[in-house]
């Protein structure tokens, strides 16, 4: 269950980093993207899939979360 | 010598590994590569912050280092104590050369070493008292400190000492901020765990100081310098730039900074990272926290420096955008004649890298403003995301090598012959006995300032001093030239 910052780049694109784990991705496609539900499935563009317990809105970014890896 | 194909630079790393037994050939072959501008993440081609392998002669240093020496250390007007032995202090005292304005000993006291100093009995019986008492004389001696960092080293956390509970005491009786930091030398792999534990430690005990707290006016172009250590005055020709433009800068962190700058960073709109690797935490925080944007910049050579000023720039309204042209047209006869008097002299010179947290990439594109070329790089500590950064700045087929080791480096430069090396102080001897011309990139060979335009201007003379220096033709031993005629041979071989 490690902690993650979700962020935005200056592209727009949103950024899934994990400071323990040197690990700084970009997120290819979240489940759930709408203003009242966020989160669901997380794949990064490298392929690791991770779950985050849906919010019931949209946070501010950046958060720092627990996600589960699939 | 010409440059190399993806395949030579492959075989040169096999032949190289070669001498390693089995084991360790497999480990260091993760941490050698071959540049791929082509990839997007260096994990594809790269291994990075992982332990060094025992038994080979590594460059890194400890967490302590990081902590006291990189972070907290160059903060001018807090008292730093390396807590514990006395060596780990005075031997890396002063030697960073973070300049700063002040009265040594009396307001600011970068390049003093305070230490608790301890001796057998302190092991035994801990060293609490001590340290408890060392704060008491330091606010006698020195009351114009801000504020007390104790940096802890190694023998600290084997001992199991509680710093927390002594500083958090003698906090409320100085009535100023004692920090622990628990930056024991054994934590991590290199001194880039150090890096992280001082940002936290910044993070929970200094940066939240201020909050609800409006008294400090504010302006819409506030902005904090981040990760530029002053080195021989780097952030100094970099904040001339900044505030030419239009921008206030309101905190250096840390090189000539103060610690009520940092506290009052939280206020600004924008932070601008320089050195990425060791600062970088405190920033995501900031931007969580307090919801204040962070961009990366580079202010070697003015190719980077025009880009940067631009991207900062462009966080701005139309004045800041209007500032940073001037800026650049303001400074543009001063590079040009930099690079027309240096260019010619440094034209296709090839250079290899070695160094620690920005270096490594940050400085290729002054080199190339010079004309030069960086044929191969590689970081001390760099992390996964320091590589990410490098793969575009290099060209390809250019070798990366992380935490190298001294074998493999003198074998990468008896082979890649390149014109000049820059590296740090361990490497430098070894080089020049070699005859390469050698720079000093940690502290800059006791030069510098090499950011800014400014710094430009310093960066190419000392390249060229360094380079088209006579001496490198004197490095070779008589009885080993080519005689010019037999007498000569005679004469070397001792016959007349
Ligand atoms: S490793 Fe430990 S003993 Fe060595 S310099 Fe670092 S803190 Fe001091």
């Amino acid at each position: 269950m490690p902690e993650v910052m979700f962020r935005k780049d200056h592209n727009d694109k949103l950024i899934f980093y994990v400071a323990k784990k040197d690990l700084e991705e970009t997120i290819a496609s979240l489940e759930f993207e709408s203003p009242e539900k966020w989160g669901g499935e997380i794949v990064l563009s490298d392929g690791q899939r991770y779950y985050l317990e849906p919010l019931p809105a949209q946070p501010k970014l950046p958060i720092t979360l627990r996600v589960k890896r699939v | 010598m010409a440059a190399m194909t993806r395949e030579e630079t492959e075989a040169l790393i096999q032949e190289v590994l070669e001498i390693y037994p089995e084991k360790a050939k497999k480990d260091r072959a993760k941490h050698l590569a071959v540049n791929d501008q082509g990839l997007e993440k260096s994990s594809k081609c790269i291994t990075s912050n992982r332990k060094s392998l025992p038994g080979v002669m590594t460059i890194r240093g400890c967490a302590y280092a990081g902590s006291r020496g990189v972070v907290w250390g160059p903060v001018k007007d807090m008292i730093h104590i390396s807590h514990g032995p006395v060596g780990c202090g005075q031997y890396s005292r002063a030697g960073r050369r973070n300049y700063y304005i002040g009265t040594t000993g009396i307001n600011t006291f970068v390049t003093m070493d305070f230490t608790s100093d301890f001796q057998e009995k302190d092991i035994v019986f801990g060293g609490d008292k001590k340290l408890a008492k060392l704060i008491g004389e330091i606010e006698t001696l020195f009351p114009l400190n801000k504020g007390i960092t104790v940096q802890s080293e190694c023998p600290i956390g084997l001992i199991g000492d509680d710093i927390e509970a002594v500083s958090k005491k003698a906090a409320k009786e100085i009535g100023k901020d004692v920090v622990p930091i628990r930056c024991e030398g054994f934590r991590g792999v290199s001194q880039s765990l150090g890096h992280h534990i001082a940002n936290d430690s910044i993070r929970d005990w200094v940066l939240g100081k201020r909050d609800g707290d409006d008294s400090f006016e504010t302006t819409p172009y506030d902005v904090a310098v981040i990760g530029d250590y002053n080195i021989g005055g780097d952030a100094w020709s970099s904040r001339t730039l900044l505030e030419e433009m239009g921008l206030r800068v309101v905190a250096q962190w840390s090189g000539d900074g103060t610690l009520s700058e940092m506290e009052l960073t939280p206020k600004v709109k924008l932070n601008l990272v320089h050195c990425y690797r060791s600062i970088n935490y405190i920033t995501r925080h900031m931007e969580e926290k307090y919801g204040i944007p962070w961009i990366e910049y580079n202010f070697f050579g003015p190719t980077k420096i025009a880009e940067s000023l631009r991207t900062i720039a462009a966080q701005f309204d139309d004045k800041i955008k209007e500032g940073a042209e001037r800026v650049i047209e303001r400074y543009k006869a001063d590079y040009e004649a930099v690079i027309a008097k240096y260019r010619p002299r440094l034209e296709g010179k090839k250079v290899m890298l070695f160094v620690g947290g920005l270096r490594p990439r940050h400085t290729i594109g002054a080199y190339e403003d010079l004309g030069m070329e960086v044929i191969g790089t590689g970081y001390e500590f760099g992390h996964n995301d320091d590589y990410d950064r490098t793969l575009k700045e290099m060209g390809n087929a250019t070798l990366l090598y992380d935490d190298v080791t001294s074998y493999e480096f003198e074998e990468f430069v008896k082979k890649m012959k390149p014109d000049l090396i820059g590296s740090g102080i361990k490497e430098k001897y070894v080089f020049q006995k070699m005859g390469i011309p050698f720079r000093q990139m940690h502290s800059w060979d006791y030069s510098g300032p090499y950011h800014g335009y400014d710094g430009f201007a310093i960066f190419a003379r000392d390249m060229d001093m360094t380079l088209n220096n006579p001496c490198w033709k004197q490095i070779q031993a008589p009885w080993k030239k080519p005689a010019a005629n037999a007498e000569d041979a005679q004469r070397a071989a001792g016959g007349l």
